[in-house]
């Protein structure tokens, strides 16, 4: 392989990590980062049976979060019992863990780049699907299974068939009132749930260089509801600005800088497919469905199966409307919602919530909803600029953090029926709990859906705020 | 790992397209250990609706799924694969799968048939027409039932793996030389890459 060629970002990360080749096509991958969470248990047991121990504890790092409490002292028997076992399990091979009681817990994936242990250039894992989310530091990250966990605790590789590569630009600034969130729905409309199957995705243009670290984290969090494991951003000012500082940040940080600018793609590398979106023609996005495609610009209709030609997408269409409880045709800006819900790991950041608490600011929610922070960080953070007064004024309950709301392992449910505007990455079946009708959307526009009660368009309610 | 050559069996239809993970086991079923088992719960939720497929008795014996695109999609859950092997069943045709379920599948002895949109909807069709055996030749890559054959497609390796019974661990572990070799270089390479702390030099 010439050195000259040029190359993508995926490809320079890949080939660093790469152990060996077999002839097949299988790479053996070196992995960087590996964190855990309460569902590792099945990994854990994994290891007991074969009587292994972890290769390398220290790359590994652990945090509560699928089962962490919202609410003090709500936390059941079973949840807690979850936590306890990952406490153990971690101690026995002497990973780090932090507890939901800890200074430093929150989110895996909120953590990650927090504490600068997600840097660019790394390959980074984790037995969830929102590992895609890392890439907005420049990293390779994906989501594995268990088995797939206990075979990086044992060996800290993996077995690796490399993906093609897809680059998404996106041209021009996003407007007023239009963020991340209404960008990554969009792409995941455009691309369809299964489109980016196979594919790493790195994301690129005008658009995307303007996010902030927040809005990347958002993007390449939702990167895996397209089907695409991974989704990346090159490192920039941005990216170093964001780390340098951060307390497991490189001691010798200005040196990993110098590494990590020769990260970026090559002019003229060859993706295997390009897409290219214009970021001025992106409206706030909800979805209406029962899948993350089924977004549309807030100023649309609930699809009318009869419309839609391919068989399967109009069945799709039927059944999800129905489940949802929507009547073809019906404006997506008369859906009342009976809750809205603010957190998980697509949405949690302090941006996130600077950019919720601008809309709700003097101002009441006429539903009830809950507040989640990604990190106790975060939390203390929005706390000293006062968001959280915000917060609580509109009548939100301000709660700790965690997965909460989004998966509702830790009991915060949606009830059967209800329907909640939901900052969170799936709006599938059951979700928030069985029978709940979940919409995703951007902080903002949750916001704005708890001011009115029904899904709306956060711009009307911006004026002077923006 | 048990061999996958070739399957005859009750094959069930799932006529539904995105039967993602939350699906296949909802969230509130994954405190279960791997003893306990997830067969019960198996898309447990679905199930509540009146004449869902897998519980007509004619399917009982079911250890081939047909359902449409994009199966398995969403959360990594490995749970979704217990469930389905835990149930029985051994092999899930359809027109794509979600990457991460995939992978899972194949550690577990789940083959995940990739067909062809519309040979996924005449499986579907003979299947809901009466026809309840296929046969899924995984040597040959091809489904064979009394009205049709069609081929259908897995990645090179993974066929191999499901083939021979091949366990990753034990792969990793015979090339743990090359590993060493690797690491040792890379930590001078790569520095500011490392967190501190002692490999456990007990292992293997």
């Amino acid at each position: 392989m010439s050195a000259d060629l040029p190359r993508t970002m995926f490809e320079k990360i890949w080939r660093k990590h790469e152990i060996l080749q077999r002839p097949d096509g299988r790479s053996m991958l070196w992995i960087d980062r590996h964190y855990l969470h309460e569902g590792s248990f099945l990994a854990f047991a994994q290891l007991t049976a074969r009587q292994a121990r972890v290769a390398y504890p220290n790359l590994s790092i652990a945090v509560a979060d699928h089962y962490a409490p919202t609410r003090a002292g709500a936390e059941d028997a079973e949840a807690a019992g979850m936590m306890a076992r990952l406490a153990e399990d971690t101690a026995a091979h002497g990973i780090r863990f932090s507890g939901w009681h800890d200074q430093d817990q929150g989110i895996v994936h909120v953590i990650g780049p927090e504490r600068g242990l997600t840097l660019p250039g790394l390959i980074v894992v984790c037995g969830d699907s929102h590992t895609s989310t890392h890439g907005a530091l420049g990293a390779i990250g994906f989501g594995i299974g268990a088995s797939e966990v206990a075979h990086v605790l044992m060996t800290q590789t993996l077995w690796q068939k490399r993906p093609h590569l897809m680059r998404v630009t996106v041209q021009g600034r996003l407007g007023p009132g239009v963020g991340a969130k209404d960008l990554a729905l969009s792409v995941v409309a455009h691309l369809g749930a299964d489109g980016g199957r196979g594919f790493a995705i790195e994301y690129a243009g005008e658009a995307v260089r303007a996010l902030s670290m927040e809005g990347r984290l958002t993007l390449c969090n939702l990167t895996i509801e397209c089907g695409a494991r991974c989704g990346m951003v090159a490192p920039d000012e941005t990216t170093f600005a964001y780390l340098r500082g951060r307390p497991d940040a490189p001691t010798d940080f200005d040196a990993a800088c110098t590494d990590w600018a020769t990260l970026p793609s090559d002019a003229g590398a060859v993706f295997d497919r390009e897409v290219t979106l214009d970021a001025s023609a992106i409206a706030p996005a909800v979805t209406w469905g029962t899948s993350p495609e089924d977004a549309l610009p807030i100023s649309g209709h609930v699809p009318d199966p009869a419309s839609i030609t391919d068989p399967v997408r109009a069945a799709h269409a039927r059944e999800a409307a129905d489940y949802m409880g929507l009547r073809p045709g019906q404006a997506l800006e008369s859906i009342g919602v009976d809750r809205i819900f603010i957190g998980s790991c697509t949405n949690s950041r302090i941006e996130d919530l600077r950019a919720a608490a601008a809309v709700l600011t003097g101002r009441r929610a006429v539903v009830p909803g809950l507040v989640s922070a990604g990190s106790v960080q975060v939390r203390r953070q929005a706390e000293q600029e006062g968001l959280a007064k915000i917060f609580i004024d509109a009548g939100l309950h301000w709660g700790q953090s965690g997965c909460s709301m989004c998966v509702g392992m830790n009991g915060d449910l949606v009830s059967p029926g209800e329907r909640c505007a939901s900052t969170t990455n799936r709006n599938f079946r059951g979700r928030q709990g069985p029978g709940a009708r979940t919409h995703l959307m951007s902080p903002a526009m949750a916001a704005a859906a708890a001011l009115t009660g029904h899904l709306t368009d956060v711009r009307t309610l911006m004026a002077g705020r923006i | 790992m048990e061999k996958f050559t070739s399957l005859t069996a009750t094959a069930c239809p799932l006529p539904l397209a995105g039967i993602d993970t939350d699906q296949l086991v909802p969230a509130r079923f994954l405190k279960r250990t791997r003893a306990e088992g997830y067969g019960p719960v198996l898309l447990h939720d679905l199930r509540q609706n009146q004449g869902f497929p897998l519980d007509d008795p004619i399917y009982a014996q079911s250890r081939i799924l047909v359902a449409r695109r994009n199966f398995g999609g969403g959360s990594s859950r490995e749970g979704a694969v217990y469930a389905l092997v835990d149930y029985g069943i051994s092999c899930v045709i359809a027109p794509s799968f979600g990457d991460i379920f995939a992978a899972n599948a194949v550690g577990n002895g789940l083959l995940p048939a990739v067909v062809q949109e519309a040979d996924a909807e005449a499986i579907l069709a003979i299947l809901q027409a009466g026809t309840v055996t296929l046969t899924v030749n995984l040597s040959l890559t091809r489904i064979s039932s009394s009205k049709g054959s069609w081929r259908f497609s897995i990645d090179a390796e993974w066929r191999e793996r499901l083939l021979n019974g091949w366990d990753d661990v034990d792969l990793t572990r015979s090339r743990q030389d090359e590993i060493d070799v690797f690491v040792k270089h890379y930590r001078s390479d790569s520095g500011w890459a490392w967190i501190e702390g002692s490999k456990q030099d007990h292992l293997f």
